[in-house]
């Protein structure tokens, strides 16, 4: 299965993805309409780790021991041919998954009141994940491993 | 606080309208220019540092930055112009010699842009470079000038050693040390996939780049860095440096702050001292003892590899170049005053030396009148900005081109000539890790080898127009040049004839 690898030799930590993945996600058709087209500022379903000298930006894994997806409480999360997803309409908003996940990447939402979390951005209409496409330094791959 | 002179020299315009204060230029700016505000919710810029390298601008994801020259002037003088009185200002300051980056670049005649090439019409038919062969594969070394037979047919003739290129185009010498590990890898890599050659420069080989051997120059410079016998061994060809065209009659000096571990390692020099390269060779003061060290190379690498010998453009180059004909050299590079450099003395790099265009004409057709023009190669650089100008020097008498600003700017330099800074934004002028790792050689072999192959097709076409299907037809063929508005005196150094003529 193709999944969303970093490569911290090349991470620059400019944060550029983070802006890509919010923008992708909120339904604006651009960035600039995203960000300031009035409403409250788009959540980024990936995070850059920044260090002294390495950076490397993290997003759901998809992993296969997936406790979030375990200790969903509505059964809003849920696996499908491998990717992660979310259901908006189950989810309560509980935070089981945010505090059971070991890489810290499940985000709260602009309005506070569900989750965020990566899908690959099967969803969204975007093709390759925004965070792919719009890496300048192709840290962040989408690929078979 | 004293009174400060300096004004900066461009203005960082940020549409507001468009800026959604991602913060990607403040982190992306060695040069410290951009920051965030956090009490007034607001970008805000400092010009005074911004060297105009445009990271900024390219990474913006709204596309919200403009830099501009700045709009604040003194007052217009012809003969003191704003620059003239920055220098000035600047020297009564610091009381050093200024120094600058990259080519010169003020405004002298550019011989390419007055010459225009000849295409065949009715009776000697172009040719069509996607239906028909075509060949840009060239060799360069000394030429035989005659073969002989046996009574069994068999061909006796002297062999000498030769590169091959499969196009005439190759990277010309930039060090590890002016340029990143990760720039010396794009390189590197580009040059093996394309089949040509990339220069090691004076700073030695990295360890990691012998494999890359087959398709690398390795250079010999008057500092001597990181030359040994398994240095000399690795490359297809050695250069030895007399001369760079940035600055000819000057040596080099790479501060003490860039010698890393690895560069330390790989000059051979402890870290952190400085690397200075002597202005001539201390060994050399004669074509005799020029003769002496190509001979010594020759012979420490078994007579298997060509020894190229690079000088720059000077007034006296034709005398030069025959002087270095007969020393032993199989290919002489001649660099033009418009060719790079990672530092040199501002007053130098603007005032020295005479345009490649007119030293190529002079060296090819004094070695012609000389009878041993096929005893050498000539190669040309200092600002081959296209293909075009690959087909004129060329048609001038060259058989390759060494190209490396062009090489840069595929890599993303913006030529804001700040290399000497050693804050290069684009990770290639520059050692810091933080810097470096901006430059992936994944993107970068991959812009290079685009760059080459576009530009070998475009060689391709135009031979094609005029008629001709392979490098060696073109060479010297100056017949397919014409010159626009030069005096007599310039065409008859250039060896070509006026459009109309």
């Amino acid at each position: 299965m193709k999944k969303v690898y970093v490569n911290e030799d090349w991470c620059l930590g400019c944060h550029l993805c983070e802006f890509y993945c919010a923008a992708a996600n909120s339904g604006a058709p651009d960035m600039i309409k995203a960000f300031k087209g009035g409403g409250k500022k788009p959540i980024a379903r990936i995070q850059v780790e920044e260090g002294s000298s390495v950076n490397f930006a993290v997003q759901c894994r998809h992993c296969v021991a997936h406790p979030c997806v375990k200790g969903c409480i509505t059964g809003a999360l849920s696996v499908k041919d491998g990717v992660i997803v979310c259901d908006e309409e189950r989810c309560v908003g509980c935070y089981t998954c945010v505090l059971s996940c070991p890489y810290g990447t499940i985000v709260i939402d602009e309005e506070g009141h569900k989750i965020r979390k990566c899908d690959l951005c099967l969803s969204n209409g975007n093709g390759e994940p925004a965070c792919v496409k719009g890496c300048p330094n192709k840290a962040i791959v989408y690929e078979e491993r | 606080m004293a009174i400060n002179f300096m004004n900066p020299l461009f203005e960082v315009v940020r549409d507001p309208d468009r800026c959604i204060k991602c913060r990607v230029c403040e982190r992306q700016c060695a040069n410290e220019v951009h920051k965030y505000d956090p009490d007034l919710d607001k970008m805000t810029a400092n010009p005074m540092t911004c060297v105009d390298c445009q990271r900024c601008v390219c990474l913006c994801p709204t596309r919200a930055l403009k830099i501009k020259p700045n709009e604040n002037r003194f007052r217009e003088n012809g003969n003191w112009t704003q620059s003239v009185m920055d220098e000035v200002y600047k020297q009564a300051e610091s009381g050093g010699v200024l120094l600058s980056a990259m080519g010169n670049p003020k405004d002298y005649p550019v011989y390419w842009d007055k010459i225009l090439l000849n295409a065949s019409q009715v009776t000697n038919p172009p040719i069509d470079p996607l239906r028909e062969p075509m060949e840009t594969k060239t060799f360069l070394g000394k030429k035989n000038q005659s073969i002989s037979y046996d009574e069994n047919g068999n061909a006796h003739y002297e062999k000498s050693p030769y590169l091959e290129l499969d196009t005439p185009i190759m990277f010309s010498a930039m060090s590890f040390g002016s340029i990143s590990k990760n720039a010396h890898e794009s390189l590197a890599r580009a040059a093996r996939e394309l089949g040509t050659f990339y220069n090691t420069g004076e700073g030695g080989l990295h360890q990691d780049f012998y494999q890359y051997g087959d398709n690398t120059i390795v250079q010999v410079a008057s500092g001597r860095f990181g030359v040994f016998k398994g240095y000399l061994d690795a490359g297809a060809a050695i250069e030895i440096k007399m001369g760079q065209g940035a600055k000819p009659g000057i040596g080099g000096h790479l501060p003490g702050m860039k010698i890393n571990d690895e560069i330390s390692r790989t000059r051979m020099i402890p870290k952190g001292t400085d690397a200075i390269s002597p202005a001539p060779h201390h060994d050399i003061y004669s074509i005799e003892d020029l003769r002496q060290l190509v001979l010594s190379l020759k012979e420490a690498t078994n007579w298997e590899k060509p020894v190229i010998v690079k000088i720059a453009a000077v007034h006296n180059v034709a005398a030069i170049a025959s002087g270095v004909a007969r020393s032993g050299a199989d290919i002489i590079a001649i660099d033009g005053f418009r060719g790079g450099t990672g530092a040199a003395p501002t007053r130098i790099r603007d005032n020295v030396g005479i345009p490649i265009e007119l030293a190529l004409a002079s060296v090819d057709q004094r070695l012609r009148d000389e009878g041993i023009r096929n005893d050498v190669s000539i190669v040309v650089g200092g600002s081959i900005r296209s293909s075009a100008d690959v087909v004129k020097a060329i048609a001038l008498g060259a058989d390759a081109v060494y190209i490396a600003t062009a090489a840069l700017l595929s890599l993303g330099c913006h030529l804001c000539r700040s290399c000497n800074t050693g804050k290069c934004n684009w990770g290639i002028a520059t050692q810091r890790a933080d810097l470096v790792k901006r430059l992936n050689p994944e993107i970068g072999y991959r812009r290079l080898i685009n760059l080459v192959h576009a530009w070998d097709h475009e060689i391709k076409e135009m031979m094609g127009g005029m008629g001709i299907n392979s490098i060696e037809a073109l060479r010297g063929n100056r017949l397919m040049l014409r010159g626009i508005g030069l005096t007599q005196k310039e065409l008859d150094i250039l060896g070509i004839q006026h459009a109309g003529e």
